[in-house]
C-alpha cells in the first residue's frame, strides 16, 4: 500500500518537474546551450589554438568534459534551486508537506527532476562539442557515473539554498559567489599541474575539482587527481546532503511554522 | 469515533506570539463542524497543525485516531485541505493541479483523471480545466482549491474560509456541494467570517478568541443562549430622539432608522403596540445581524473585555 502510493506520488513529482523543464525550455535548454557553444567557439577555437595541448590532448578536446560538467552542475543546481524556492514563495509545496508522501520520496522526486534537466543539458552540450572536436569516450561507465553522482550532489545542494531562502535574492547568492568561482578554479580549462604547487594544494579542496577530473578521466583517460578519490569525495557530499536535506524537510525548517 | 481530537494544544512561534493556549476540541466522525474566531484568534494556527504545516509547541491532534505528530503520513491520508490563501501554481492548467494531487495520495492517474472531471464538473470549472488557473477569477480559483481537495476524496474535509470573497449566487451553490459532500458521510470543519454560512451549514461549533475556546457547543444549543435580538425599524416620521419604552432599548440611527433590542421574553408586538401608542409608523423591519453574528460579538467583546 505504502510502497504503491510512494511510487506513484514519486512518478509525480517527477512527471511535474520534466513538464515544467519542458514547457520553459527556452530557460531550461537553451541558455546553456548557447553559453557552452560561444566557449567552445571562444576558448576552444580561437584562444586554444594558441594554447597547443593540455594533457596529451588538444585544448579543445581537454575542455570538452569540462564544459559538460560545468554545465551539467549549473542545471541540476539551478533546476532544484529554482523549482523548490518557486514552490515554497507560491505556497504550493504546501500540496506535497500536506499529502501523505514520506519526505525522502519528495526528495528523490526533485533530486531526479534536477537530473533529468542535467542529463539534457548535458547531452546536448556533448552533441555541439562534436562540432568542433573528436569525442571518444574511454571508459563510458564511468563518464555516465560520474556525471550522475555530480548531479545529484548539486540537486541536493540546490534543495538546501531553496530551504533556507527567503527571497530570490537568496538563491542567487550561492552559484554567483560560491559555485560559479569552484566551477572555474575546479579545473574545467586547465590542468592543476599547471598552478604552482601551494595553489595545487588549496585546488585539493575543491570537490569540484574531483568532478570534473572524474569526468574528464570516464572521456579522454586522463585525470588530475585518483579516480578513486573522486569516487569517495562524490559519496561523501551525497550522503552528508542527503542527510541534511532529509534533516531539513523533517523539521520542517523554511517550510513549516 | 472522532474525527478530530484536540489535546491541550499551544503553540508558540519564534517571536514569542502565544497563538494557542491549551486548545482542546473533539469533532465526531460525520459531524459539520463551524470553528469560528475573529482575525488572528488562532484558527488558522490550528488548522495549520491539524493539516502538519506548522509545528505545535505541545499537545496532540489526533485524526481518526491517528496521531498528525506521531504518524504524519497516515494521519495526512485521510484529510483535504482548502486553506485561506491561495497555494496552487498559477502557471498550471486546473486538470494538472489536480491530477498531481492526486498522484502525491498515490491515486492512479486513470483515477485521478475521472475524479478531476467529476469535481470539476460539480464546481462549474470543466469548461476551464484546460485554461491556465493564473486567467481563472477570484471564485473559481477557490472553486478549483475545493476541487482539489476532494481529489483523494478525504474522510475529513477542512474548509478555511472558503467562500470568501465569493458572489452569493456562487457561494450558496459551495454550501450545496459542501452540504452533499457532508451528506454523504464526510466530516466537515468551517471556519469562516459569514457566520450566516456557519449557522446555514452547521450543526457543532466551537469560537476561539485569543488562542482559547470560549464556546464549545451545538448549533442549536448555542443559538438558545441569545438573551437579546436587536431589529433595525424604517420609520415614517423622522426622530430627533429614541423613544423611551420600558424593558426594550431604543437607538437612533438616524431620523429615519431606529434600533431596537428586545429581551427574549419580549414580543415584537410589545414593541409595535408601545411605537404606535408614541405615533411612531414602521415602514419596514429587519433584524440588525444575523442570530449567530449577535451571540458571536458579545462572546467575543466579553473575551475581549475581560
Amino acid at each position: 500500500m505504502n510502497a504503491r502510493v510512494n511510487w506513484t506520488g514519486y512518478k509525480t513529482i517527477v512527471r511535474k518537474e520534466v513538464t515544467r523543464i519542458l514547457r520553459i525550455w527556452a530557460q531550461t535548454v537553451v541558455p546553456p546551450a548557447i553559453t557552452m557553444t560561444l566557449y567552445f567557439i571562444i576558448f576552444g577555437n580561437l584562444i586554444g589554438r594558441r594554447i597547443g595541448d593540455m594533457g596529451g590532448f588538444d585544448y579543445m578536446q581537454f575542455i570538452v568534459p569540462g564544459l559538460i560538467m560545468m554545465s551539467v552542475i549549473t542545471s541540476s543546481y539551478g533546476n532544484m534551486v529554482s523549482s523548490f524556492f518557486g514552490a515554497k514563495f507560491g505556497r504550493h509545496i504546501e500540496e506535497l508537506l500536506i499529502s501523505p508522501l514520506p519526505n525522502w520520496v519528495i526528495l528523490a522526486g526533485y533530486v531526479t527532476g534536477a537530473l533529468v534537466r542535467g542529463m539534457m543539458v548535458g547531452s546536448v552540450v556533448m552533441v555541439i562539442s562534436l562540432f568542433f572536436t573528436r569525442v571518444e569516450v574511454q571508459y563510458p561507465l564511468i563518464m555516465v557515473s560520474v556525471l550522475l553522482m555530480t548531479s545529484v550532489v548539486f540537486a541536493m545542494a540546490g534543495m538546501v539554498n531553496a530551504i533556507f531562502a527567503n527571497k530570490f535574492d537568496d538563491i542567487a547568492i550561492v552559484p554567483t559567489f560560491i559555485l560559479t568561482p569552484l566551477t572555474y578554479l575546479g579545473g574545467v580549462f586547465y590542468s592543476i599541474s599547471l598552478l604552482p604547487e601551494f595553489w595545487q594544494k588549496i585546488s585539493a579542496f575543491n570537490p569540484i575539482l574531483y568532478m570534473v577530473n572524474g569526468f574528464r578521466y570516464g572521456i579522454l583517460g586522463v585525470s588530475d587527481v585518483e579516480i578513486g578519490y573522486a569516487y569517495i569525495i562524490m559519496s561523501v557530499f551525497g550522503v552528508t546532503l542527503a542527510g541534511l536535506c532529509l534533516w531539513l524537510l523533517h523539521k520542517g525548517t523554511g517550510l513549516r511554522s | 469515533m472522532h474525527a478530530l481530537q484536540v489535546n491541550n494544544l499551544t503553540k508558540t512561534y519564534a517571536n514569542g506570539v502565544e497563538a494557542l493556549k491549551g486548545v482542546s476540541l473533539n469533532v465526531e466522525e460525520g459531524d459539520f463542524f463551524a470553528f469560528l474566531g475573529p482575525n488572528g484568534a488562532g484558527k488558522s494556527t490550528l488548522i495549520g497543525i491539524m493539516s502538519s504545516l506548522v509545528n505545535a509547541s505541545s499537545g496532540e491532534v489526533n485524526i481518526f485516531g491517528t496521531s498528525v505528530q506521531q504518524q504524519r503520513s497516515l494521519a495526512m491520508s485521510h484529510i483535504g485541505l482548502v486553506p485561506q490563501e491561495l497555494n496552487f501554481n498559477q502557471f498550471e492548467k486546473p486538470i494538472d493541479i489536480i491530477v498531481n494531487q492526486a498522484g502525491y495520495y498515490g491515486i492512479s492517474r486513470k483515477v485521478a483523471l475521472e475524479r478531476a472531471e467529476k469535481y470539476l464538473t460539480q464546481l462549474q470549472l470543466w469548461d476551464k480545466h484546460d485554461e491556465i488557473s493564473r486567467m481563472l477569477s477570484g471564485g473559481m480559483k477557490r472553486r478549483l482549491m475545493i476541487a482539489r481537495a476532494m481529489v483523494n476524496e478525504p474522510k475529513l474535509l477542512i474548509l478555511d474560509e472558503p467562500t470568501a470573497g465569493v458572489d452569493i449566487e456562487i457561494r450558496r451553490s459551495m454550501w450545496e456541494f459542501i452540504r452533499e459532500i457532508n451528506e454523504s458521510g464526510t466530516t466537515v470543519i468551517l471556519t469562516t467570517h459569514y457566520l450566516e454560512e456557519a449557522e446555514e451549514l452547521c450543526r457543532n461549533i466551537a469560537i476561539i478568541d485569543h488562542g482559547e475556546i470560549i464556546q464549545n457547543t451545538d448549533m442549536k444549543s448555542l443559538l438558545g443562549t441569545l438573551d437579546i435580538e436587536t431589529f433595525v425599524l424604517d420609520i415614517r416620521e423622522p426622530l430627533l430622539v429614541a423613544p423611551q419604552i420600558e424593558g426594550m432599548e431604543l437607538k437612533l440611527r438616524d431620523q429615519f432608522t431606529l434600533e431596537a433590542s428586545l429581551p427574549k421574553n419580549k414580543s415584537l408586538n410589545a414593541l409595535f403596540s408601545a411605537l404606535d401608542k408614541l405615533d411612531v409608523r414602521v415602514l419596514s423591519m429587519r433584524n440588525k445581524a444575523n442570530r449567530l453574528e449577535e451571540l458571536f460579538l458579545r462572546l467575543v467583546d466579553k473575551g475581549a473585555l475581560s
